[in-house]
């Protein structure tokens, strides 16, 4: 098992603020981590950051090679034009295979290689949508559009999805099934997972890590032992002390 | 087809048509960009900017090209980066903007020339005023246009469906945006002088929401947007000179009726989905018979195993 990314007290920010303090953390193969925290508490940069969007102020940031090469994937939180976007699944989860860097960068390809396409079709069979792929991305529900957001981003590399708030809009049914078909993607498929969410009660069941960020760490560990700590505590409530 | 001989034995007219073929096009095309990105008020802004700046331009005896592009430009950046930083609503920032230099320009025309025909030409189009460089810088144009939409459609479409996704995955987000901006601008000043600037945005936003009523894919769309602008703006040019109304007004109205159309096609063909009966017994449950007819064909047709019924979600309003 091998670490993909390793932070020593990163700070991570914005010229005006820093958003994230002396974050130190790795992310090994096959993990399924959950950062938890409150609205503002910087799990958003932390994303950016570890997108390579923004680049840390202070610390040091490892990206192991083979990630560096494939990238991301990447599941955003969603917008309000989304929602109504004329598109058939197939153009949304063929856009994840752009990440595919080109070797010739001047050049444009006006159209999706048969690789891509082979690719995007993998992609949907793994997630059950294939039988949508001429359907519109707006006449979907939550659940099913997670789904073709999910089958974008593992179009642009099958190491290690991020997935931001994903959850948030969901029925609880939708939920459960997303957190399974997650935790099959990480079990079965071995997709590294790191997942930003505000679901604590649901998600410890699911990670095998947490990150608990107020701009600096508060914890980081098993969920065992999240469920020891105060802060834990104070997130799951209810649970005895 | 006599009437349109006719009409292309004016050397004028058959400027106005080509400068108005070629600007309706690329209109269309960036308008579907800026209607789904919700941007669709920026023509509209961007269009007074532009009488602003034209006014100007011909109160100081400055020729209004010149002046009127690079003030667009800029408008347009400064419009763009406000939504970018999240700072002030894009609405507010842009209906602000529009006015202010629709004030401007008022303003300064009063002082000096006085309220013209050359004000109202500005105000509402005039079908003479496509020059020969016009043409020209309108096939220029659409030239980059198309060749922005052939070579780079699919990072257009990532970065119009998802700017995070797109930028994260390594596509040059911002260089497209500036792009866009720049384009538009460029659209709004060429098109408003024949259009006028309080009808001009509608070449931007009306194909763009016509197709959208019909069409399921981004793909569709484009297309679709392209060949309805460049139709309707035939069929609205033929109309102003057979009964001697206004090009831009007829323009917009043909592009109204287009829009009515798609939608009672949409109706027509939800009506029929809905009649089929959904299940061999012919008889709704209550969520099918619902006031949506849209998800009871989802219902019926694309839930896969495993999923629950799309009205579990409770995200569709």
């Amino acid at each position: 098992m091998s670490t993909l990314i390793t932070c020593r007290h990163v700070d991570f920010g914005y010229e005006d603020h820093d958003a994230v303090v002396d974050l130190s953390m790795e992310v090994d193969e096959g993990d399924y981590l959950c950062v938890v925290g409150a609205n503002g508490s910087g799990k958003s940069t932390l994303v950016k950051g570890l997108l390579g969007l923004i680049k840390p102020l202070k610390g040091e940031l490892t990206v192991a090679e083979e990630l560096r090469r494939t990238g991301i994937g990447y599941l955003p939180q969603q917008t309000a034009a989304q929602r109504d976007f004329p598109a058939a699944v197939r153009e949304v989860v063929l856009s994840g295979t752009l990440s595919r860097r080109e070797t010739r960068p001047f050049y444009k390809r006006p159209f999706y290689s048969a690789d891509a396409k082979r690719l995007a079709a993998s992609c949907m069979g793994k997630l059950g949508i294939s039988e949508l792929k001429n359907h519109c991305y707006r006449e979907l529900s939550g659940g099913q559009q997670q789904r073709v957001l999910i089958a974008r981003a593992l179009c642009a590399t099958s190491r290690m999805l991020i997935l931001d708030e994903p959850i948030t809009g969901l029925d609880p049914s939708a939920i459960q099934d997303f957190y399974r078909l997650v935790r099959r993607l990480n079990r079965e498929e071995g997709v590294t997972v790191l997942m930003v969410s505000h679901d604590v009660p649901g998600i410890i069941t699911q990670a095998n890590k947490i990150l608990h960020l107020q701009q600096r760490v508060l914890f980081f560990g098993s969920p065992e032992e999240y469920r020891r700590t105060a802060a834990g505590r104070r997130y799951l409530g209810g649970e005895d002390g | 087809m006599t009437v349109i001989a006719e009409m292309l034995s004016y050397p004028f007219l058959v400027r106005a048509f080509a400068g108005g073929i070629l600007v309706s096009l690329c209109a269309a095309l960036l308008g579907v960009m800026l209607v789904l990105k919700r941007y669709s008020m920026i023509g509209d802004g961007l269009s007074h900017v532009s009488f602003g700046a034209i006014s100007v331009a011909v109160a100081a005896g400055w020729a209004p090209l010149p002046v009127s592009i690079p003030v667009v430009v800029l408008a347009a950046f400064f419009l763009l980066r406000i939504t970018e930083n999240g700072r002030m609503r894009s609405d507010a920032a842009i209906a602000m903007i529009s006015a202010s230099s629709l004030a401007v320009g008022i303003v300064v025309t009063s002082l000096t020339t006085g309220m013209t025909t050359d004000v109202s030409s500005y105000m509402f189009g005039s079908i003479l005023a496509m020059s020969r460089g016009d043409v020209w810088l309108s096939a220029v144009l659409s030239a980059v246009v198309l060749g922005m939409f052939v070579f780079c459609y699919h990072r257009i479409f990532a970065v119009t469906f998802d700017e995070s996704f797109a930028k994260a995955t390594g596509v040059n987000v911002s260089l497209y945006n500036i792009l866009t901006a720049v384009l538009t601008a460029v659209t709004i000043v060429l098109g408003m002088r024949m259009m006028g600037a309080m009808l001009i945005s509608s070449l931007v936003i009306f194909p763009a929401l016509t197709s959208m009523r019909m069409f399921k894919s981004f793909r569709g769309v484009v297309v679709s947007s392209g060949v309805l602008a460049v139709v309707c703006f035939c069929i609205g040019m033929t109309g102003s000179y057979v009964f001697s109304t206004p090009a831009g007004a007829s323009v917009v109205l043909v592009n109204l009726g287009a829009y009515l159309l798609f939608w009672l096609a949409e109706m027509a063909l939800r009506r029929r989905i809905r009649w089929q009966p959904l299940k061999p017994g012919g008889k709704r449950t209550p969520a099918e018979s619902g006031p949506a007819p849209k998800t009871a064909r989802r219902w019926k047709t694309i839930r896969p195993e495993g999923e629950r019924s799309p009205h579990s979600d409770g995200k569709r309003p």
